[in-house]
């Protein structure tokens, strides 16, 4: 039922959505909860145990029972509240966790069994036999007791993340927060001020009470103008704060309106991360249920929740109203509701001595002991010292009082202190650094409390950041004592709901301390309690009061768990944002890729970057026989590949030459200008870090070429080495990888096609190096090879990539050969037994190689004195070797293990592992390379390979890892 | 004589409009790394200032003007944009030609500074990153060089391989600023 008249509600603005199949109406302003109230509907839920009905508790983002799904299809949203979600013209909205439907649920027999479904009762039954846990008892439980689900495939909605930055953030525009904003900004702060709901004004939405003379959601609204005005002020609505980090970093979550959800292109959600210089926390209080026999019942909802509804929503919460409370907001929804002509039957106060002007049944030193009905409240049980009375009511508003929203100020690790005038937890001082509380969140309950301690804090704030304050008049607003008694359970036989969420109870409690469950922390645990999506908002306080009772240990003492993020639910989606598909990963292509792709090459990553596997042509089914042919064809003719990913860094200076003999192993000092040499980089640790060749391009300038897969690693190797261990030389290094394309190009022809596309002889020597130039174009020619065979590289500005790729692979297939992939590549270098990072893995040395002698004896190096360290050398190290299989044809598989003939395949007789492996097209045999223990020195002997994934065993002859051309003629000639 | 086709990072990609944002590319333009070799500071900045009319610049600034500029690139290391390094500068510094090593783009238009907010954690409020203003950060999962040439237009570099991913994460972000 509505009322005719007030509310924040745009009654111009009538909107339709559906909940559960059926149609229904509101108005603009509406949440789903005070929509479906407004239409008599208050069985919005189903427990997550039992199965109960339920309705909406609070009007806030704590709801513990108002969960649903919104929408349809793959983007459906699970567990969204319906106390925070905006209804508008198309909503869809469906229950959860209830079959086959919400009024009749037959899973609400779970309720009937409640006395074996206690606290722990899966950790106790179940038990036999083991193996059902997992493929029955879990999945049927979990099908028992649930929440909503998600749809199971991709949605096409998006979420986005984006930074703010700013000098003051302020969590909560309710009287506080508006008056933190105001003095900071007003002083010239740059403020954000963020708030969960739709609008500024937090509790002043719900509360009939005024503010300077008019009533306080008018108030708001004209603040928020003046703060919307200023350039410095950033009102973020929609925008729940949702975790605290370092160096002042607020996690938040901004969900969009919906008129612009509906935009193309929009986001749903935004996650942002703000860094503010200082915060002013005013995240208001939280109301707190009492526990009593059946306070789950539908139409039991937390006194200010009441209000809001009433007031804010217009909505008729009941056609008889009980009111209960040990503290004056049960008298401040009595008067409100009377006031709107609602007939409230009882104001039950758990004080002794309580007083009331209103007219209505006032019942002082009583307490509601128990409410009646089913899917909906029909009447409650007063008791009275020595009697008690049953009174009809469709609607009980409770209040246990008020909880400051804490959650924040422990999210590095504070623990809230104890206030017993409060009966509540109020957050620790200097919790987070450059965070101030304000308002009901720092315990100051009334709103002209509320509306000076905002002022306050956000003119402390201005004065940190060292701006002037400017003052003003503090508006006039309701002030009063906040007056309490503690109340938690009301004790009597039944179950009490302290966790509606998970369905935990006062005997749950009870029984967790009695089965010596006694730590606050472990109570959770075995119960559940605080474990739901509202993280314990509505229970925390309650459970641990109730297990200090069984415990006899005191509230302070007992103690919180603790509060981490989210203070609300985060979708993963939204944390994600961004890194769907394309998103995932950046993508790092080479001036070729386009080419490469014309001709069919399915590509491979190698780190970001995307490099060419082969390259198919007609008639060939496999990925084998395009390698295949392409190996042939540098073995016979010439071939073109991009080398354009390994790492190229420029290193320049006078001492550039004494760095280099530093960080190599060999010596650089000596390399002459237009040569190239390899070289051999250690880690500190004696470890082989990189290789690659060096070239000499000046007096003072080196090319460093490094793996592809560790161009990164190895400049900052490099940085690190100059600016820490070398200051004192004087060189500078830069990468310079992307600047330069660079193609192989290698094979028995490569000379022939270089001279007739460089017009001219190349004239130059095995590893040696010059600038060349296709017209305009500077170029450099290296002479180097990594395939065995007479081995080019030619480099040109980037730009120039492609057009020189295409033209370097037209004239190779002119001359009978052709670009390849790095599947060739693989196999030509394992025939040559050249290593690559399968080998340098990280924990082999230059010894275990075979390079040990390229540690030079005159001079040091990075690594050097640690490789010579005992163990790290001599019979017992596994060693670089070559395999073949003794039955030709057979498999060798990379990753397999290698152990003698006879030897039982068990990690105990270990003797090495196979790190490379190919089909050789020159050998016209399968070939591998892998480290054996003692390995150079077994040339020739038969050992087993062993690969215990696939079950595959293969006798392997162990030979010298350069298997191709072992003089090296078709290389250096 | 082989004649070969120049090809630009973002060939095909640019440009692009969405809402009020315009994401165009940049150049060619000659890009060259100054990196004064020990104690060459203050000669290097001399040389520069006569032979290109442009200042040093310190630590995330920019200096100069379109057609001649220095971005600060990193440690004791700014970008010489614009003109063919003069040869006196060699004998100060490490010089290395950088004109293809980058995907250069212009993001211009009101909200721009909304666009990069979704990919780059940098302050960006107009009073704390000026005009002139330059910066070495992440651009999403790149590294990248953004540099605020006037009230609403940035430029930003990226290594040159990342061009497609540069636009594709900017397209993203320009077409959520523009449904807000």
């Amino acid at each position: 039922m509505r009322f005719a008249q007030g509310g924040l509600i745009d009654r111009e603005a009538p909107v339709e959505f559906s909940f559960d199949g059926r149609s229904y109406r509101g108005f603009a302003g509406d949440t789903l909860a005070s929509a479906l109230l407004a239409n008599d509907i208050r069985l919005m839920g189903r427990s997550f145990k039992y199965h109960r009905p339920r309705g909406p508790l609070t009007a806030g983002s704590e709801e513990p029972n108002a969960l649903v799904t919104l929408g349809e299809g793959p983007g459906q949203e699970p567990n969204a509240r319906a106390t925070t979600c905006e209804v508008h013209d198309g909503l869809v909205a469906r229950s959860q966790n209830r079959w086959p439907g919400l009024g009749f649920d037959l899973l609400g027999v779970n309720d009937w069994a409640a006395p074996f479904l206690g606290a722990g009762f899966y950790y106790k039954t179940f038990m036999w036999p083991k193996s059902f846990w997992e493929r029955l008892y879990e999945p049927l439980i979990r099908r028992a007791a649930g929440l909503g689900s998600l749809s199971g495939v991709a949605s096409a909605e998006t979420c986005d993340k984006a930074f703010a930055h700013c000098d003051l953030l302020v969590i909560g525009a309710g009287p506080a927060g508006l008056m933190a904003a105001l003095a900071a900004a007003r002083a010239g702060a740059d403020v954000i001020l963020a708030d969960e709901d739709t609008r500024p004004g937090g509790a002043l939405l719900r509360e009939s009470g005024e503010v300077a003379g008019q009533p306080g959601a008018h108030w708001a609204v004209q603040v928020s103008e003046e703060l919307a005005g200023m350039d410095n002020v950033r009102i973020m609505c929609r925008t729940s704060v949702t975790g605290v980090y370092d160096h002042g970093t607020y996690a938040a979550l901004e969900r969009a309106a919906p008129a612009t959800v509906r935009r193309e292109g929009a986001a749903t959600e935004t996650f942002w991360r703000i860094v503010a210089r200082r915060t002013v926390l005013a995240a208001g209080a939280l109301e707190r249920p009492v526990a009593f026999r059946d306070n789950d019942r539908p139409g039991v909802m937390l006194a200010g929740a009441v209000r809001a509804y009433a007031n804010r929503w217009a909505v008729r919460p009941g056609r008889a109203v009980a009111v209960f409370g040990n503290n004056d907001s049960a008298h401040r929804t009595a008067r409100d509701l009377m006031a709107r002509g609602v007939h409230v039957c009882a104001l039950v106060d758990a004080r002794h001595g309580a007083r009331t002007d209103l007219d209505l049944p006032f019942f002082p030193g009583a307490v509601v002991s128990r409410a009646h009905g089913g899917r909906r409240l029909e009447a409650v049980d007063i008791r009275m010292p020595g009697r008690s009375l049953r009174l009809r009511a469709d609607c009980l508003a409770i209040s246990g009082g008020w909880n400051p929203s804490v959650h924040l100020t422990c999210h590095l690790g504070a623990r809230p202190v104890w206030d017993a005038d409060l009966v509540a937890f109020l957050p620790g001082a200097g919790a987070v650094p450059g965070l101030d509380v304000a308002g009901a969140a720092s315990g100051v309950f009334s709103t002209a409390g509320c509306l000076e301690s905002g002022w306050h804090a956000g003119m402390a704030a201005a004065r940190a950041l060292d701006l002037k304050p400017v003052e003003a008049a503090i508006p006039k607003a309701e002030d009063g004592h906040y007056d309490i008694v503690p109340l938690w359970a009301v004790p009597g036989k039944g179950r009490a709901w302290v966790d509606f969420q998970n369905d935990v109870t006062v005997k749950d409690v009870s029984q967790a301390a009695q089965e010596n469950f006694r730590s606050v922390e472990h109570m959770k645990r075995y119960t559940t309690q605080g474990m739901a999506p509202d993280q314990g908002k509505n229970s925390n306080v309650v459970a641990l009061a109730v297990l200090a009772d069984a415990t006899r240990d005191g509230i302070p003492e007992t103690g919180t768990t603790t509060f981490r993020p989210p203070f609300t639910p985060v979708s993963i989606a939204a944390m994600g944002a961004g890194a769907q598909g394309m998103g995932f990963a950046p993508r790092r292509l080479t001036t070729s890729h386009r080419v490469s792709l014309r001709r069919g090459a399915p590509m491979l990553e190698v780190g970001l970057w995307y490099r060419p596997s082969h390259y198919p042509r007609v008639g060939e089914a496999t990925w084998r026989e395009s390698c295949d042919r392409e190996a042939r064809m540098v073995r016979e003719s010439v071939g073109i590949t991009d080398v354009s990913t390994l790492g190229k860094i420029d290193i320049q200076g006078p001492d550039a030459a004494r760095f280099l003999d530093f960080v190599y192993t060999n010596r650089f000092t000596t390399l002459a200008e237009g040569r190239v040499r390899y070289g051999l980089m250690l880690r500190e640790d004696g470890h082989v870090m990189d290789d690659g060749t060096t070239a000499r391009l000046g007096p003072e300038h080196y090319l460093m070429t490094t793996t592809t897969a560790a161009a990164g690693q190895v400049l900052r190797h490099l940085e690190f080495v100059h600016q820490c261990l070398c200051p004192h030389m004087d060189l500078r290094l830069i990468s310079v990888t992307e600047q330069w394309a660079q193609f192989a190009v290698a094979g028995p022809r490569a000379s022939a096609l270089l001279e007739e596309v460089l017009q001219g002889p190349l004239d130059l020597p095995f590893m040696g190096c010059r600038a060349v130039s296709m017209g305009p174009v500077g170029a450099r020619l290296f002479r180097i090879s990594f395939s065995g065979e007479q081995g080019y590289e030619i480099a040109v500005p980037s730009r120039y990539g492609e057009g020189l790729f295409s033209r370097l692979v037209d004239r190779a297939e002119a001359l009978g050969g052709g670009a390849y992939g790095m599947e060739a590549l693989n196999v030509l270098r394992i025939e040559k037994g050249f290593i690559t990072h399968a080998e340098i893995h990280g924990r082999v040395t230059a010894f275990d190689i075979g390079m040990a002698g390229m540690i030079s004896k005159d001079k040091d190096c990075i690594g050097k004195a640690a490789a010579a360290r005992p163990g790290l050398l001599g019979a017992e190290r596994e060693q670089l070797v070559g395999l073949r299989p003794v039955k030709s044809g057979a498999a060798i598989l990379a990753g397999a293990h290698l152990f003698e003939e006879q030897a039982e395949a068990i990690s105990r007789h270990d003797q090495g592992y196979v790190t490379s492996t190919c089909h050789s097209p020159a050998l016209g045999d399968t070939l591998a390379l892998g480290f054996l223990r003692n390995g150079r020195a077994r040339h020739g002997e038969v050992v087993r390979m062993v690969e215990h994934l696939q079950g595959v065993e293969t006798l392997c002859r162990v030979s010298d890892p350069l298997a191709f051309d072992p003089a090296g003629g078709r290389m250096r000639d | 004589m082989i004649d070969l086709v120049a090809k630009s990072p973002c060939a095909d990609l640019l440009p692009l409009d969405i809402g009020t944002v315009t994401l165009t590319e940049v150049g060619p333009e000659r890009m060259t790394s100054l990196a004064p070799y020990r104690g060459r500071e203050a000669a290097l900045a001399t040389v520069l200032k006569q032979a290109h009319g442009v200042t040093w610049p310190a630590p995330n600034r920019a200096t100069g003007r379109d057609g001649a500029r220095a971005l600060w690139f990193g440690q004791r290391m700014a970008l010489l944009v614009g003109p063919a390094p003069d040869a006196r500068l060699a004998a100060e510094a490490a010089l290395s030609d950088q004109s293809d090593a980058w995907a250069v783009v212009t993001l211009t238009g009101p909200g721009a500074r909304d666009v990069l907010a979704r990919l780059t954690p940098l302050d960006l409020r107009p009073d704390r990153f000026k005009r002139g203003h330059t910066a070495r950060s992440d651009l999403r999962h790149m590294m990248a060089s953004i540099t605020r040439l006037g009230a609403d237009r940035y430029r930003i570099m990226v290594f040159r391989g990342f061009a497609e991913t540069l636009v594709h994460d900017l397209r993203a972000a320009m077409e959520r600023v523009a449904a807000r």
